[in-house]
């Protein structure tokens, strides 16, 4: 995927998004650092873009809720988690750059309840690449690419890499 | 990240800036309605307390179990160690318990460097005689970073009894690894023959150091550890070098001041200054919890 292709998909998201919760009343996005933030952002101005409504961002952390904590040669490295709002009674959409194990996710719902109880929880996923571990799966997806598990797909994203695309890699 | 927490001197610059960035998502987690994250479930802390202490191991006990690990508080009365039990079979004992990271505070120097001897988990040095207290030094250059947004260049004085206390020790260390000008003021009995060696200068008058600092951190006067005599009176310590109304006043503006508790008001503080906006002692308090979880989550996760 390249730079276009990620503009057009983030649209396409953003309309599907509106249309499903019939607008944007009650929606927040929730962006899982140290990517999906951005692209958390980039689904609110073309939201914002669509309908002229503002809806609020937060920056999610989920490194203390991983369930591969110790396992790991070393502590991952941590994010900051900045949710400015209540939660509580709203439609969170989850927004990550690449939908795998669903670990991830998990984690994030998990997160998630401890800020309060959205009415809804929706995931919107840049990239789903398969071999899921856990009965998880995503409300809006970008694109659907086929993967063995050995190799890595990689986002990068113009705000913290200075390019958009998406990069599959062999393993080393 | 190192496994055991011992001294200061053990970590250097860059491990020292990773522990403060990740106190910074730990005193998010501080702010939540639900101020807990799951990250050591199932693990066990045991605080080990020799000395009696309440915010240090209250500290401990809260950081640990915001991290969701099990707490066990063992203190030196009312135990085993009553009855005589020596410090390597407390040890030996705890090891068989299965505690993940030991947190100890003793009155000796140097216990919690024999303890890593015997026990498997990770050792935090919660003060050891007047050898070093890293955890609060750690939170002191937290507090500071976070207040100036740096330490490099920072002027500190740390006034007051710094013979006896392991937290000028760790702070000095800590502060002048980081790049900060340290002075370390009091009456010439209540300073380390040493001190020079530990990268700070000395100097026995106040009020000539006073006007040129960023931070004026205040030492407890410690009556318990004071066999001799190290000062004619109270008094006169106070009027010497106690920080009153009119030694504030000669503070520049924006200079913060710190004390690490717990303070004789009216001794080595005024209680007004104490009460000042300028005087930070709570925020300490909040930044130690926040910095004891990044210890503990760094010194426990690491595979």
């Amino acid at each position: 995927m390249e730079e276009a292709e990620i503009a057009r998909a983030t649209t396409r998201i953003a309309h599907q998004i509106l249309e499903r919760n019939k607008g944007a009343a009650g929606l927040v996005f929730v962006g899982i650092a140290a990517r999906g933030d951005h692209l958390a952002y980039r689904l609110a101005r073309e939201i914002e873009r669509i309908e002229g409504t503002e809806v609020a961002v937060g920056v999610l952390d989920i490194t203390f809720y991983r369930d591969d904590i110790g396992l790991r040669s070393e502590a991952p490295e941590i994010h900051e988690t900045r949710i400015g709002f209540d939660i509580t009674g709203k439609t969170v959409v989850l927004v990550d750059d690449v939908l795998y194990t669903g670990r991830t996710i998990r984690a994030a719902m998990d997160a998630l309840v401890d800020f309060g109880r959205p009415d809804v929880i929706q995931l919107a996923v840049l990239v789903d690449r398969g071999h899921r571990e856990l009965p998880i799966r995503a409300d809006y997806v970008g694109k659907n690419v086929p993967t063995r598990k050995d190799e890595i797909v990689r986002v990068a994203l113009n705000e913290v890499d200075g390019e958009d695309a998406v990069i599959m890699e062999e393993p080393a | 990240m190192i496994k055991h927490l011992l001294s200061m001197k053990q970590l250097a610059p860059d491990d020292v800036t990773h522990v403060l960035d990740t106190a910074n998502s730990f005193r998010e987690v501080g702010t939540r309605v639900i101020k807990k994250v799951p990250a050591l479930r199932g693990r066990s802390v045991v605080n080990l307390f020799y000395e009696n202490s309440t915010r240090t191991r209250i500290s401990f006990e809260l950081a640990a179990k915001r991290l969701s690990a099990d707490v066990i508080n063992f203190s030196a009365t009312g135990t085993s160690v009553a009855k005589g039990e020596s410090l390597k079979d407390t040890a030996l004992t705890l090891q068989a318990m299965g505690a993940d990271a030991i947190v100890i505070r003793h009155q000796s120097s140097g216990a919690p460097t024999a303890l890593t001897r015997w026990v498997t988990g990770s050792v935090i040095n919660a003060g050891d005689g007047t050898h070093e207290h890293p955890t609060q030094g750690l939170l002191d250059l937290y507090t500071m970073r976070e207040r100036f947004g740096h330490i490099e260049g920072l002027r500190v004085a740390i006034i007051g009894d710094v013979l006896h206390s392991r937290v000028a020790r760790s702070l000095t260390f800590g502060l002048s690894m980081m790049g900060a000008e340290v002075t370390l003021v009091g009456p010439p009995t209540l300073i380390p023959p040493d001190a020079p060696s530990w990268g700070a200068k000395v100097s026995y008058d106040v009020d000539d150091v006073l006007p040129k600092l960023d931070v004026c951190y205040m030492l407890r006067v410690q009556n318990e550890r004071q066999r001799r005599q190290f000062f004619p009176s109270v008094r006169e310590y106070s009027r010497l070098f106690g920080l009153s109304r009119a030694r504030v006043a000669v503070l520049p503006e924006e200079a913060m001041i710190m004390h690490p508790g717990p303070m004789n008001r009216g001794v080595e503080i005024a209680s007004e200054v104490a009460d000042l906006p300028r005087a930070v002692m709570e925020e300490q308090v909040t930044n130690g919890i926040a910095i004891r979880m990044s210890l503990l989550y760094l010194m426990m996760t690491d595979g």
